[in-house]
């Protein structure tokens, strides 16, 4: 394929539109309940034409509540939209194409199995007497493609490209089905730098030509190189808009999380020695190529490690690589000294490893089954098949751990899908205590549950640290890592990049460390 | 809710109790049991002797189906021991006899659990295979000929009597218990439940996934093999055309009626052989009560239909908008 | 890979087939002195004529990411149906034929209504048809009835004659016929580019605007039709009715497109390839009936072994296709279940 090229340098991408002053979208009161939950409340948006404009938030902040509100795969509660002025209510994914409003999706929605130019007019291929024009339809794609600099073999089907070229696809589809407002839903997730500054040209083309866009992403250096304005969500909730000139690198960050910098001087725990802790865990060039950048990680008996960093800066990632959910495919192990190989879920098991991974639903819990038969089921794993637990030792596992955890409704025979979110965390973390693990690692334990277990949660992170045992905890709650954490490690764009010890575990120093703010990151220091 | 949600199995025992009921009140001596010869006789008994090789099928295949797979090839894994066994009684020991069929019966589930557990085959794909090239290798081993045998040993394992207890019926009750055994009385149970339940999650959680499915479909071959043993036994000889033929299919409607769903997870044994009943039950009604032997299928596709409809995530949701719409 | 390259190599099960079909040609034109004839190879469409045409039908379904079950039914319920209406009822044959397709068509429109608007697996819903047919056609009549009438010895007399004996029967024209649309239909029409989309992901076609559940009705829709009109053949062919007739079909169909290179589990396939697949199938019995100390089992046997060999081929180049992109597809899938829950 001839690479298309970004003729205009990414430093202009800012100033280079002056966006005209008319909104093109106009969103007021958008709301949405699931249940109890609000997953939006009474959000704002104003898109103008030609302005790229970056939709921010954390898991959970309602960025894909907003986006599938707007589209119509989801029904709003409350909220108007206005295209141009005039108000459009689509009901599903075809209207809101109909009305002008196209989705690409980071797992692109198109056939990878059919040809390039197939996908392009799905649905709307030329046809004389119903046959279909492949000729024609084949030229016309390539008449497509060639607007967005794209010169390639449009009649080899669309998986035996890039993951780049799929999204300009899909954008050229939406485009030339009379798009007039893109959203693009965290289009660069999986890209290279390369790949990222071909489709940012393609986005920079389509706003010159008038086109609106919306663009999430969770790369905060993407949207200074391409965004004109910013919307942040939180909880569901608007909590900050402006142009990027109004909303600095640490202004932003403060906005995703919700810190002010005044209330981070929240109380801490009296820090162990770390030096002092006796290690367990150590991990030397630990890595994953295209997962996470290798890095040194030591993990200590009574000691906890805090995993910091925005969405999709290798968190998880890390989580997973030491626990063997993902296989490390550099570096090396030790625990208690002598070598390991953390190679898959069994092994972390039988070596005392634990892990809660953050989607609870759908690597967590096993929803038909009862609470006691999820608590018991790490143990009995690991005991084996040809010894099972008795019916009487199960009741009583999750007996103590339901009224240790405090899990409700305290019937252990309740399947575990009807629990609340919160005490659903819980039984897992039972699960895993059960098996009384050396090293616990827990994704996000107070994501998505209310106030009351979250403080429950936290007071046993405690309990468990002065236990002995060691801790690796990924959060995006700062305030709690610096309540708990002995260390933290920030990540950004899939690498470790600070650790923080000691007095240095602030909310400022993290946020700095975050924002890449090197300023801010002296001055916490 | 107040309302008690009725115990699992309710709807099967109280389904095969009305079965029964009609095909007593269409053939008033249905209920009749008389004992003859040291042997019970009578159309209830039949009920369960004739339902004795669906049964055992049925014991395998609720396994394979609640780790959310299928196993097409036991009719065909049937054809293959019963031949095994008819060509070998009258030469070998009955020990030598069984134990080479029980054997066929493991590592012809051996090599769908490969297929699938290791070559990562889709299920239905991966025992598509030996369901069409078995019937094959039974006709090999048979030569196309129906083998007959006069052993009695073997013979006794398909028109026997235990205590008056036809032998399938016994046999069968057998397997039932010892698979209870097995997967109640080991953690193989709920580590299949928590597997077809949610197979991520329960690999995170330390489960060996790979070596149950493995254990799984030799389960379903071993169950098989016996099926196929009890048949030719029954027969007194292996008839490779025709010996379990679309019983795959019965079983696997057995396993459907007794509440596992395709999807994985929750399987109950014991209702799974109360599935095979009511299959066998409607057979035996539609056959006392006159009607032609050919509704058997129109009323098996009824079945599976309302089943279907039961068992339909789409249809329960419909159910809820209505009742919601009515109040 | 490169794009020139994977638009080739989607082309190699069906090449692997072709392959597989020519040497085994070879094999029994060098076996057999007399097998390399036209004759032969008329009389292997001939014989393969009912197979061939169903299969078509499965080509769609298996693409789109189902399966069908009841086909073998639906052509023992056409002939014995067709035997009925032409011998007892006094229906003029083309009359027949036409209910025939009309009744095969609401029965496939059922079928693939249920699956779509139920969200029920295909394989069970075409498991409640295989019997539902089945069983019809064992209450209209489990005697096998010759058909009598003029016209079916006129269509079975007629044929294109061939030099050295060898006839173009009306069987294997309406075959060829069905393959020939069918090759149309899947490759050439809207229709059939939204057969793939759904083979490729359900959700994703529904999102590009295609009628997810109106192709799915067409779909089974077709499939039933054919394996009408495969019953229609197999009636001409056999000059009667029977309701045993075709049992087992299904087997052979789905064994016919998965040695024709088809993915069972959707998204790829040619019609093409399942033709070769029939014709593989043909020559295997045509091979036994030559050789004569060959039993029929050995069919079967080899069948299974095609079957393994050609599935375990698929999942190494699936495999292999998808190794090099690993990287970019677990990264991402990180990405997603971190951000599935924003």
């Amino acid at each position: 394929m001839a690479a298309p090229h970004a003729d205009q340098p990414s430093a202009a991408a800012g100033s280079a539109r002056p966006a005209s002053g008319a909104p093109l979208l106009e969103l007021t009161g958008f709301s949405k309940s699931f249940g109890p939950f609000t997953a939006l409340d009474a959000v704002s948006l104003t898109l103008r034409a030609g302005e790229i404009h970056a939709l921010l938030g954390e898991n959970g902040a309602g960025k894909s509540t907003l986006i599938k509100t707007m589209t119509g795969v989801v029904q709003r509660d409350a909220g108007v939209m206005r295209l141009e002025g005039v108000p459009v209510m689509p009901r599903s994914a075809g209207e809101a194409t109909a009305a002008g409003l196209a989705t690409v999706y980071q797992e692109v929605n198109l056939a990878p199995n059919l040809t390039v130019a197939q996908n392009l007019f799905l649905g709307r291929q030329p046809t004389f007497l119903g046959i279909v024009r492949e000729r024609e339809m084949r030229r016309r794609a390539r008449a497509v493609l060639a607007d967005f600099d794209l010169d390639i073999d449009v009649s080899a089907p669309l998986e035996s490209y890039s993951v780049a070229i799929r999204h300009i696809v899909a954008i050229a589809r939406a485009v030339d089905q009379s798009a007039r407002v893109l959203i693009l839903d965290e289009p660069t997730a999986s890209l290279d730098a390369h790949e990222v500054e071909v489709l940012f040209a393609v986005m920079r083309k389509l706003a010159a030509r008038g086109i609106g866009i919306i663009f999430v992403t969770h790369f905060l250096d993407q949207v200074y190189a391409i965004c004109d304005r910013i919307t942040v969500l939180r909880n569901g909730r608007l909590a900050g808009t402006g142009t990027i000139a109004e909303m600095p690198r640490m202004t932003l960050v403060r906005t995703m999380l919700g810190r002010e910098l005044a209330e981070a001087t929240a109380e801490r725990h009296e820090r162990a020695d770390l030096s002092a802790a006796p290690e367990l865990v150590r991990l030397e060039g630990f890595g994953k190529a295209g997962y996470v950048a290798p890095f040194d990680l030591t993990l200590r008996r009574g000691a906890v490690v805090g995993l910091a960093g925005l969405l999709g800066s290798g968190r998880t990632e890390t989580a997973r690589l030491v626990f063997g959910a993902e296989r490390a495919d550099s570096g090396s192990a030790t625990l208690d000294g002598r070598p390991v190989a953390l190679t898959g879920p069994r092994e972390a098991l039988t070596l005392g490893f634990g892990y809660c991974p953050e989607e609870r639903k759908t690597e967590g819990i096993v929803a038909d089954l009862t609470v006691r038969e999820n608590i018991v089921l790490a143990l009995q794993a690991r005991r084996g098949v040809l010894k099972p637990l008795s019916r009487a030792e199960q009741d009583e596992i999750a007996k103590r751990f339901i009224r240790l955890l405090d899990i409700r409704p305290p019937d252990p025979e309740r399947p575990i899908g009807l629990l609340s979110g919160g005490n659903q965390q819980k039984a897992l973390l039972a699960r895993w205590l059960a098996t009384q693990p050396r090293l616990l690692i827990l994704d996000e334990p107070t994501r998505g549950i209310d106030v009351g277990a979250h403080a429950e949660i936290i007071a046993l992170i405690r309990t468990l640290c002065a236990e002995g045992m060691a801790l690796l905890v990924v959060s995006s709650e700062l305030e709690e890592i610096v309540t708990y954490a002995d260390e933290v490690i920030v990540l950004r764009d899939r690498a470790h990049v600070a650790s923080l010890t000691g007095a240095a575990i602030t909310v400022p120093a993290i946020l700095a460390a975050i924002a890449e703010d090197g300023e801010a990151t002296a001055n916490a220091a | 809710m107040t309302v008690k949600l009725p115990r699992i199995g309710t709807a099967q025992i109280l389904a095969l109790a009305a079965i029964l009921a009609i095909n007593g009140f269409v053939s008033p001596q249905f209920f009749d049991i008389r004992l003859q010869d040291g042997r019970l006789f009578g159309s209830l008994i039949d009920v369960l002797n004739r339902g004795a090789p669906v049964a055992i099928l049925s014991l395998g295949m609720v396994l394979v189906i609640a780790m959310r797979g299928i196993d097409l090839s036991v009719g065909a894994v049937m054809a293959i021991c019963g031949a095994i066994a008819a060509s070998l009684a009258d030469d070998h020991s009955l020990v030598v006899t069984l134990a080479a069929a029980l054997g066929a019966g493991l590592a012809c589930g051996l090599w769908n659990g490969f297929l699938v557990a290791v070559l990562g085959i889709q299920p239905i794909v991966a025992t598509l295979i030996l369901m069409v090239a078995g019937r094959g290798i039974a006709q090999l081993i048979t030569e196309g000929r129906i083998v007959t045998f006069t052993d009695p040993g073997l013979a006794f394992l398909g028109g026997g009597s235990v205590l008056g207890v036809p032998t399938p019926v016994v046999i069968a009750l057998a397997m039932l218990a010892l698979t209870l055994i097995v997967v109640r009385g080991t953690a193989l149970g709920l580590m299949i439940e928590a597997t077809g339940g949610n197979p991520r999650a329960s690999a995170l959680a330390g489960i060996g996934t790979r070596l149950i499915t493995l254990a799984v479909y030799m389960w379903s071959g071993l169950c098989a093999a016996i099926a196929g043993v009890v048949a030719a036994a029954d027969i007194l000889g292996a008839d490779a055309n025709n010996a379990g033929l679309w019983l795959e299919l019965d079983a696997i409607l057995a396993v459907v009626i007794g509440g596992t769903s395709l999807f994985g997870g929750r399987f109950s044994v014991v209702l799974a052989v109360v599935g095979a009943l009511i299959i066998q039950a409607m057979n035996t009604g539609i056959l006392l009560s006159g009607f032609p032997p050919e509704m058997n299928l129109v009323v098996k596709a009824v079945v599976v239909l309302v089943v279907l409809l039961a068992q339909s995530p789409r249809l329960a949701s419909l159910g809820l908008i209505f009742s919601r719409r009515r109040s | 890979m490169t794009p020139a390259s994977s638009s080739v190599s989607r082309l190699v099960p069906v090449a692997a087939t072709t392959v597989v079909f020519l040497l085994g040609f070879l094999i029994c034109a060098l076996t057999f002195p007399n097998f390399a004839s036209l004759r032969v190879v008329m009389n292997l469409l001939t014989d393969n004529a009912f197979l061939g045409i169903v299969a078509v039908g499965m080509t769609f379904v298996i693409i789109s990411g189902g399966i069908d079950l009841s086909v073998g039914s639906v052509i023992g319920f056409s002939t014995i149906f067709l035997a009925l209406a032409i011998e007892r009822w006094g229906i003029p044959p083309f009359a027949a034929f036409a209910l025939l397709l009309v009744i095969c068509a609401l029965f496939g429109a059922a079928m693939g209504a249920a699956i779509e608007f139920f969200a029920l697996p295909p394989f069970i819903v075409t498991l409640a048809g295989m019997f539902l047919a089945r069983g019809t056609a064992f209450l209209l009549s489990t005697d096998s009835i010759p058909i009598t009438a003029d016209l079916y010895g006129h269509l079975s007399d007629h044929a294109i004659r061939l030099s050295g004996g060898a006839r173009l029967t009306v069987p294997a024209m309406a075959m060829l016929a069905v393959v020939a649309a069918g090759m149309v239909l899947l490759h050439l029409t809207r229709f059939g580019a939204n057969v793939y989309a759904l083979g490729g992901s359900r959700q994703s076609a529904g999102l590009m605007g295609i009628s997810v559940g109106r192709t799915t009705v067409l779909i089974y829709t077709l499939s039933s039709v054919l394996a009408g009109l495969s019953g229609i053949v197999f009636s001409l062919y056999t000059s009667s009715g029977y309701s045993l007739s075709g049992v087992g079909v299904e087997l052979d169909a789905i064994a016919a497109v998965v040695i024709g290179g088809t993915l069972l589990s959707g998204g790829y396939g040619f019609v093409f390839g399942t033709f070769v697949g029939v014709l593989i199938q043909g020559l295997i019995q045509t091979y036994i009936n030559f050789d004569g100390t060959l039993s029929s089992w050995w069919a079967k046997i080899a069948t299974g072994l095609l079957l393994f060999g050609f599935i375990g081929f698929q999942q190494f180049t699936l495999h292999m296709a998808r190794r090099p992109r690993r990287r970019a597809t677990t990264g991402s899938a990180a990405a997603n279940a971190a951000g599935a829950a924003s």
